[in-house]
């Protein structure tokens, strides 16, 4: 009852070759731009034929080099909802939805489209062209049109990244909706850190064309396989690191030794932390006696509406502009402690303090 | 006054019009799906009869036609002579209006963005559906012009029609061969009356053709494509 997915494609500067299973959930697939991700999409739908590999959706095999099998994009029965979304602008929103239904019969047919309508809130706009909707309204108008097939896997090519920011969180939140009574596997490829992690259940992070992570998103988030993941998933402070005897880290770039609570299997090359995790002691508290707290210096900051950006030093003087890590704090809290006299005092509390082996 | 070279002149035309529809568009979405450099020759040669002077492509089809050429000869088995006689003129208009229909319609079937097609392949369309119901309907404007231009091109034809058809009065005698016969004749008045007549038609086709495709079609599809 799954899509199973093992691929390998030249690409112009890299090769596509990934591996992985989808079950009945929605899985995210994270990369950068370039990263292959509509390329993977592509190679599914049978939009593009991949040089090695299987497919298999359910019990049908739709692809397979071995036993030279490749089923034509018109009878693989995936849902693919375009980037761009594709909308048909000669026909309305009725009619677009209306295009893969076409054997059965008119009863069948207009039960089906109105059905659809119902579920994806489009009932007014039925009669309209697609140059006269919003986005997010072409957006459903898509995911409508590709669920009207009734198809056995969905793939969605950046399907919030067209839209203004505004209506983003609204439009996910039905995008959710619907997915919640979509009991079959469908693919989500994005750029979008966020949107990965709210829409998926499992993460797959793909870099130039390889499988760089792929499982559960919380275990991703939390301890990356790799510096490069957690790079990926928007952690901003790495350090090369070295196991000391008595199990204490030394971070070698930030110059300080650590105590950090995750068992590692191999010896640590990096060790990270995410900047809204970077924890600002506005009082020094219990002095020398709390652990892995650090005195810095500030070097920068920048403004976003709701937090700040701090650039820290982690000694008293160094290369103009250089900075050992970047925090993020609530402004609430950045006009508390803005005005103290340096040096402020940082805690990189070991539960968020993360090792890499790579 | 004999009338029959106004009825031949719009009957070869539209005749010749509707054929190079056909034809043109079919070579176009054909070549639209069949990309390479072996395959560029073939443009070439769909484009040759726009380039070489009329008389080139009549001897052509001469040769190709006529008693002994290999088409003429094939004709023959089924007892049918085209040459000199009303199917030649149809013939000529077909060959020089081809290559205007080729290139505009696909130009316009280029202009249609891919990922439509894609998408109307993902939701099951056959080839054939993708076609008629997503990329004619979207290339529908420029192929109205090339059907128009198509048109006024067989309207006009005189060269080619002149090697293959001749000139048999009430049979191949189109307006422009007419003009020229009457010319020749000296018989100036003549020669003056079929002018007035053409530039009147094909100011009153054209004119109507081309508001109704704006209005039409035209207009309206491209709007929507927006």
């Amino acid at each position: 009852m799954a899509l199973e997915v093992q691929l390998e494609k030249k690409l112009l500067d890299f090769e596509l070759n990934v591996a992985f299973t989808a079950s009945e959930e929605l899985l995210s697939i994270l990369g950068a731009s370039g990263a292959g991700k509509t390329m993977l999409l592509r190679c599914i739908a049978g939009l593009e034929s991949a040089d090695r590999g299987r497919v298999a959706l359910r019990d049908r095999v739709l692809f397979d080099s071995g036993q030279n099998i490749r089923v034509p994009v018109q009878r693989r029965r995936i849902g693919m909802v375009f980037q761009n979304y594709a909308l048909f602008p000669h026909r309305t929103v009725a009619e677009n939805i209306e295009f893969g239904l076409h054997e059965l019969s008119r009863e069948e047919r207009s039960a089906r489209v109105k059905a659809l309508i119902e579920r994806t809130h489009l009932k007014e706009l039925a009669h309209r062209y697609p140059r006269a909707l919003s986005g997010g309204e072409q957006q459903r108008t898509a995911l409508a049109r590709a669920l009207a097939i009734g198809p056995e896997a969905l793939l969605l090519d950046e399907p919030l990244s067209a839209l203004d920011t505004h209506l983003r969180s609204q439009v996910e939140a039905q995008l959710q909706e619907v997915f919640s009574t979509y009991q079959r596997p469908a693919l989500l490829v994005t750029h979008n850190i966020e949107e990965a992690y709210r829409l998926g259940e499992r993460l797959l992070v793909l870099s130039r064309g390889r499988m760089a992570a792929y499982g559960p998103k919380e275990e991703i988030f939390r301890h990356p396989p790799t510096r490069e993941v957690g790079q990926l998933t928007g952690c901003k402070n790495f350090s090369r690191a070295r196991m000391n005897a008595d199990g204490s880290v030394e971070a070698l770039d930030w110059g300080c030794r650590l105590r950090v609570n995750q068992a590692i299997s191999k010896p640590p090359a990096y060790v990270g932390i995410r900047a809204h995790h970077i924890d600002f002691l506005e009082a020094r508290a219990g002095s020398d006696a709390s652990e892995n707290v650090f005195p810095c210096w500030l070097v920068r900051d920048s403004e976003t509406p709701f937090r700040e950006t701090l650039y820290l030093r982690l000694q008293p003087h160094g290369q103009e502009g250089a900075y050992d890590l970047q925090a993020e704090v609530f402004k609430e809290k950045w006009l508390r402690f803005r005005d103290v006299p340096y040096p402020w005092h940082v805690r990189l509390s070991p539960e968020s303090l993360f090792l890499t082996p790579e | 006054m004999d009338w029959s070279p106004v009825w031949i002149s719009l009957a070869t035309s539209a005749t010749a019009t509707a054929i190079t529809l056909i034809v043109g568009l079919a070579a176009a979405a054909w070549r639209e799906r069949h990309s390479g450099p072996a395959l560029a020759p073939l443009d070439g040669i769909f484009l040759l009869p726009l380039v070489l002077p009329p008389t080139v492509v009549g001897f052509f089809l001469l040769l190709l036609f006529g008693r002994h050429g290999p088409l003429g000869q094939l004709l023959l088995h089924f007892g049918a002579t085209v040459v000199f006689a009303w199917p030649a003129t149809v013939i000529a208009a077909t060959v020089v209006s081809f290559p205007l229909m080729y290139i505009t319609a696909r130009a316009a079937l280029e202009q249609v963005e891919p990922s439509l097609l894609q998408a109307a392949r993902t939701l099951g369309a056959s080839e054939w559906r993708v076609f008629r119901e997503i990329a004619l309907p979207l290339a529908w404007p420029g192929v109205l012009a090339g059907t128009i231009l198509s048109f006024a091109r067989a309207l006009g034809e005189f060269g080619a029609t002149l090697m293959i058809a001749g000139n048999i009065p009430g049979r191949t005698e189109t307006i422009p061969i007419a003009i020229y016969f009457a010319v020749e004749a000296d018989d100036i008045p003549r020669a003056l009356y079929w002018c007035a007549v053409d530039v009147v038609i094909s100011l009153a086709l054209l004119s109507g053709l081309y508001y109704w495709t704006r209005t039409q079609g035209f207009g309206h599809a491209r709007r929507l494509a927006r």
